[in-house]
């Protein structure tokens, strides 16, 4: 299952990370790796059908994919795919032969299905991108609380599947209903804690892209990702792609559990942003992600010889995709529009590439994606309470020698 | 959702018994998961039983320890993570535990 190779690439390449950041050790099970934030430094470490990764919390698991990894193919692979869990009870076990969702509530018929019952039904493939809502947010100025992930709580798959759509179809929506609530094979540690669920309108839910995804870039989800399926919630944030998902059920109301109303918030407003100190007026769930876009043929701190370079990256909003990717290679000063690579959909990473010549001396590059909707990254990163939905210019700093 | 209720207490089992790493096999049926071993542990500090006894039964240590640090990240910060556990994840904290808690989290993770 884990490709040796693809196993020594990520190795060798944290090993140059490390090294960079003037840390050696000669243990590899030892290792660490300094994100570039305060209080950064996190284990590498070895799961079940994984690379080694970086280690932010080991229960429950929330492992994050090395940066290097953006740069090997715009899509992520699985054995490198971030890994991000709620609650502590997640499932040792499952036998794929007899699991089965449930499809209840306000519907017709109640359905239960199997993985084969699934796979008889014509079947989806879409590129996506899923993005933890705390993606990045260890950078967040100022810090606030919460798992203090650098960049790489992010992933880019082909997940295939069936729509949504088709399986409620199947049960029968009654009329009135105005929700459907998601819940996974996960639950918490103690009862007293509240279950992990969530819920989109019924009108997103049928809307033919939302899927169950029982494969993930060719082959079953890794058990860390959701195995054996997966909710998928195209240019949504993370916090919806339910794991080992097995309860799909309608509701003729608001659903408004912690992980609805409480959590996974951001304010009412254009910027989701409020002033530091200060609280949002009002909040709405969390929903698409902001339009983003990295370097990732460079590090940060990097040195390079003087001349000509390929700069190369990625780029990615909520669904309306990529129209244009600008670089700097001045700290913003001037701009000039990349080549945009294959268009893999607009729920996909986009790859973008630009030669550009690099004199000797500091340079400070940026990256600015504009979507397809007219948004641009903003220059300075907006701020909310929970640190969701960072999307600020990101800068890479080289010395050229 | 409830048949794995336990498996955050089964994953701490393991972790404690130093069970290697392994995937139980894509081929077989059905598919189990063995998480690494725990190695993040709490740091020595003030009322180190009372936190151990208090904060390991949901999460390994390195939720903690990697929160942000410096003079905004006190006693209120700490304070205010401590009763989220108790009123939004249900924690099962003793009143008299909290002080003991803040005070070790204040003095320890700065």
């Amino acid at each position: 299952m884990i490709d040796r190779r693809s196993v020594l690439q990520g190795g060798v390449a944290l090993l140059a990370s490390t090294s960079l950041l003037g840390k050696s050790t000669s243990a590899f099970a030892e290792q660490t790796v300094t994100l570039p934030f305060d209080n950064g430094t996190r284990p590498l470490g070895k799961y079940p059908q994984k690379r080694t990764m970086i280690v932010q919390t080991s229960r429950p698991p929330q492992l994050e994919t090395p940066f290097s990894v953006f740069n090997e193919s715009v899509i992520t692979p699985n054995d490198a795919f971030f890994v991000r869990y709620h609650l502590a009870g997640i499932p040792m076990e499952i036998d794929p032969d007899k699991f089965t969702v449930e499809v209840k509530g306000k519907v017709d018929k109640p359905l239960k299905l199997s993985l084969a019952d699934l796979k008889k039904m014509p079947s989806k493939t879409i590129v996506a991108v899923t993005q933890c809502s705390g993606n990045s947010r260890a950078f967040s100025d100022p810090r606030v609380a919460g798992g203090q992930s650098g960049n790489g709580a992010m992933g880019n798959a082909r997940w295939k599947g069936v729509p949504l759509k088709a399986v409620l179809e199947k049960a029968g929506v009654q009329t009135g209903a105005k929700q459907v609530v998601f819940g996974g094979l996960d639950g918490p540690a103690m009862e007293t804690t509240p279950d992990f669920a969530k819920a989109l309108d019924l009108d997103h839910a049928r809307d033919g892209e939302v899927m169950l995804a029982y494969q993930m870039n060719g082959e079953d989800l890794p058990m860390l990702n959701g195995f054996p399926l997966r909710l998928v919630v195209p240019g949504y944030y993370g916090t919806y792609w339910v794991k080992h998902l097995n309860e799909i059920t309608v509701i003729d109301k608001v659903y408004d559990n912690f992980w609805m109303k409480t959590a996974y918030r951001i304010p009412d407003n254009e910027c989701a942003c409020v002033e530091p100190g200060t609280a949002p007026k009002a909040t709405v769930p969390i929903n698409r992600f902001t339009v983003r876009s990295f370097i990732t043929s460079v590090e940060n701190g990097a040195k390079l010889k003087s001349g000509n370079v390929t700069l190369r990256g990625i780029a990615f909003d909520g669904g309306t995709g990529i129209k244009q990717v600008d670089v700097s290679t001045d700290g913003g000063k001037t701009w000039k529009a990349a080549k945009l690579g294959q268009d893999l959909g607009n729920y996909s990473f986009r790859e973008w590439t630009l030669p550009v010549k690099l004199g000797k001396g500091s340079h400070e590059l940026k990256v600015r994606a504009t979507s397809n909707g007219g948004k641009v990254q903003p220059e300075k990163a907006v701020f909310n309470p929970a640190g969701y939905m960072r999307n600020v210019i990101e800068t890479t700093s080289v010395t050229v020698a | 959702m409830s048949m794995f209720k336990n498996a955050g207490r089964l994953a701490a089992i393991i972790a404690a018994g130093g069970l290697v790493m392994a995937v139980g096999g894509l081929q077989a049926k059905p598919v189990t998961l063995k998480l690494p071993e725990e190695t993040a542990q709490f740091k020595p500090g003030p009322n180190l039983d009372v936190v151990q006894a208090n904060c390991t039964a949901c999460h390994s240590a390195d939720y903690i320890q990697t929160q942000p640090r410096g003079p905004k990240f006190g006693k209120d910060f700490w304070t205010a993570e401590v009763n989220k556990m108790i009123k939004v994840y249900g924690a099962p904290i003793d009143a008299n535990d909290v002080p003991k808690i803040v005070e070790y989290l204040a003095a320890t993770y700065q």
